[in-house]
């Protein structure tokens, strides 16, 4: 590995004693202060994205992490068994699932289980994608909501309805671990 | 004076009376309110970014569509939101504070800040002769002889606030910031005052709206170039005074704890310094305070080194003071040609904050000690040997 001897530099003695280097970086303060405000004043600022007006949706990557939803199958039936795993796992423990038995006339008797009750608290979701990561079911999704605001700390709870709401609807099985996805 | 029982004047005490309310509530506090604002804008365009451009006249309460923006830049309203806000947050104080020192500390550094400004001249004066008024009204509260020792006098108490809330709050940052900022505004004091003698001995006099006038007339200290200011004697004693005005930027800076002289409060180190105790509106007040003496201290500077309230080149377009035939017109104009240096000065400020990094303390004190006390010792020595050869009056 090459030995790169880095030394300081070799200052003047208004240099040092911050005379000239005092203008200098004033000229450069000014000179940002006076382009920015130049791009304000045109209307158009180009390094801040004003955000309700501007958004970023359509340069969100593929793998972002936007608010936990769970998804239904090409047949329309719960992917979810409610085997409760995500709870377990989930850090903040946003999660709170009551499970329900499928009646025996039901076409899907067979799962056996599926969510009376799905709630995510979304005030303690931290959007990690562990709950995506754990489920056996391939049933919740983070998906790429991510203004989810409320008036009032129970309205902040995402149960079941809004919760496929969100999520819609998954054709396939979904391989997450194949790498050519 | 006037103010005797027998003969009571009453256009002079309803004039100061107006002057002071004026002055303090409508002109000082907001712009107070609307140098914070400017600091916030400002400082957003040097590091490229937008800053508080949202809040106008909340019209969508209304049911309008869109908000009242003032002016077109937008965020025009922010210092009454931020005012607000303070109003309506929690005043929260710990248990282990002294309480009454603790109540004390931000009107100790309110109070003096907004006191100093009784003596600066705002503006020449104003005729209100239509009004029946036979005198015109100075432009200035209190027309003391001593102004800029009073100026010190009651700005150097505002270290007291600081002090007593670094030791009241109880608590280990608060009281990092307390001491470091006694030992800074100490120091500095002192060259801040020594730095001035060199001008009063120039003028030979401390009223304040005298010293004005004179720069009206005769050009400013650092810019003399109209009246008898273009004399060689003025120009020899322009180095002296360029020092002067030097030292005492720098001083100034020192005492109203702006960056690079911030010690006292340095959010990097020290949490928030004296006021990280404080909350609610009593943060407010050292908040307040602290912009009021920038204020203040720009209109000293103003006043002693930039010629005041007078336009450049004043007499020789006609737009210079003459007493008593100032009219009123020209009189407000000089009013706004003095708030304009003064806005200039605190952007200034503000372009300096954010351009330098933080001194360390041991620097700090150096740089006082070493070099500013003594340099502004030998520049009243430099000042005096200079006026034997070129007096000025």
């Amino acid at each position: 590995m090459a030995f790169i001897e880095v030394k300081r530099p070799k200052l003047a003695w208004h240099e040092k004693a911050f005379l000239s280097t005092l203008f200098k970086g004033l000229r450069i303060t000014l000179s940002h202060a006076w382009r920015t405000f130049r791009q304000i004043a045109g209307g158009k600022p180009k390094v801040t994205m004003e955000y309700p007006e501007q958004k970023w949706d359509s340069n969100l990557p593929e793998y972002y992490r936007g608010a936990p939803a769970l998804v239904t199958d090409e047949q329309g039936r719960e992917r979810c068994v409610s085997c409760q795993l995500c709870e377990f796992i989930c850090p903040p423990k946003a999660i709170r699932i009551t499970p329900g038995e499928i009646p025996n006339d039901d076409p899907w008797a067979k799962v056996e289980k599926r969510p009376r009750e799905f709630e995510i608290d979304m005030i303690r979701c931290i959007y990690c994608g562990m709950c995506e990561e754990v489920c056996p079911e391939q049933a919740i999704y983070l998906r790429k909501d991510y203004a989810i605001t409320g008036l009032s700390r129970a309205e902040m709870v995402h149960d079941k309805k809004r919760l496929y709401e969100i999520g819609g609807q998954r054709i396939g099985l979904v391989n997450k671990w194949n790498e050519l996805k | 004076m006037e103010a005797l029982p027998a003969d009571l004047d009453l256009a002079f005490l309803v004039t100061s009376l107006v002057k002071i309310v004026g002055l303090t509530f409508m002109v000082i506090l907001p712009m107070v309110a609307y140098s914070v604002y400017a600091e916030r804008r400002f400082s957003a365009v040097i590091q490229d970014r937008v800053g508080p451009n949202r809040v106008g006249v909340p019209l969508t309460l209304f049911g309008f569509k869109k908000d009242w923006q003032l002016l077109g830049i937008g965020g025009l309203l922010q210092p009454m939101a931020d005012g607000l806000k303070f109003i309506l947050k929690e005043d929260f104080t710990p248990r282990s504070v002294r309480t009454f020192y603790y109540w004390l500390a931000p009107c100790l550094t309110m109070v003096p800040a907004l006191l100093t400004c009784a003596v600066l001249p705002f503006g020449s004066e104003l005729d209100f002769g239509f009004l029946g008024l036979n005198q015109p009204v100075k432009a200035v509260i209190a027309d003391l002889g001593v102004g800029p020792l009073y100026t010190f006098a009651i700005a150097s108490l505002g270290v007291y606030g600081i002090v007593l809330a670094g030791w009241a709050s109880n608590s280990k940052y608060p009281f990092l910031g307390g001491i470091r900022s006694s030992a800074q505004m100490i120091s500095y004091e002192i060259s801040l005052g020594l730095s001035v003698i060199p001008v009063f001995m120039v003028f030979g006099e401390l009223n304040l709206p005298d010293i004005a006038s004179f720069q009206d007339r005769n050009g400013w200290l650092i810019l003399p170039l109209w009246g008898e200011g273009l004399s060689i004697g003025r120009w020899v004693l322009w180095v002296p005074m360029l020092i002067s005005f030097l030292i005492f930027t720098v001083a100034m800076f020192a005492e109203t704890n702006r960056l690079p002289f911030d010690l006292a409060e340095c959010e990097t180190e020290l949490v928030g310094g004296y006021h990280t105790e404080y909350s609610s509106m009593k943060f407010a007040l050292f908040f307040l305070g602290e912009y009021a003496a920038m204020i203040i201290g720009s209109g000293l500077a103003v006043t002693l080194f930039l010629g005041g309230w007078s336009i450049p080149f004043g007499p020789v377009l006609g737009l210079g003071h003459v007493p008593g035939e100032t009219p009123l017109w020209l009189g407000l104009l000089h009013i706004g040609c003095f708030l304009a240096k003064v806005v200039g000065f605190i952007l200034f400020f503000i372009l300096i904050r954010w351009s330098l990094p933080r001194f360390r303390f041991d620097q700090l004190m150096k740089f006082g000690w070493l070099f500013l006390f003594e340099a502004a010792l030998a520049n009243v020595l430099l000042t005096a040997a200079l006026m034997v050869w070129f007096p000025v009056k």
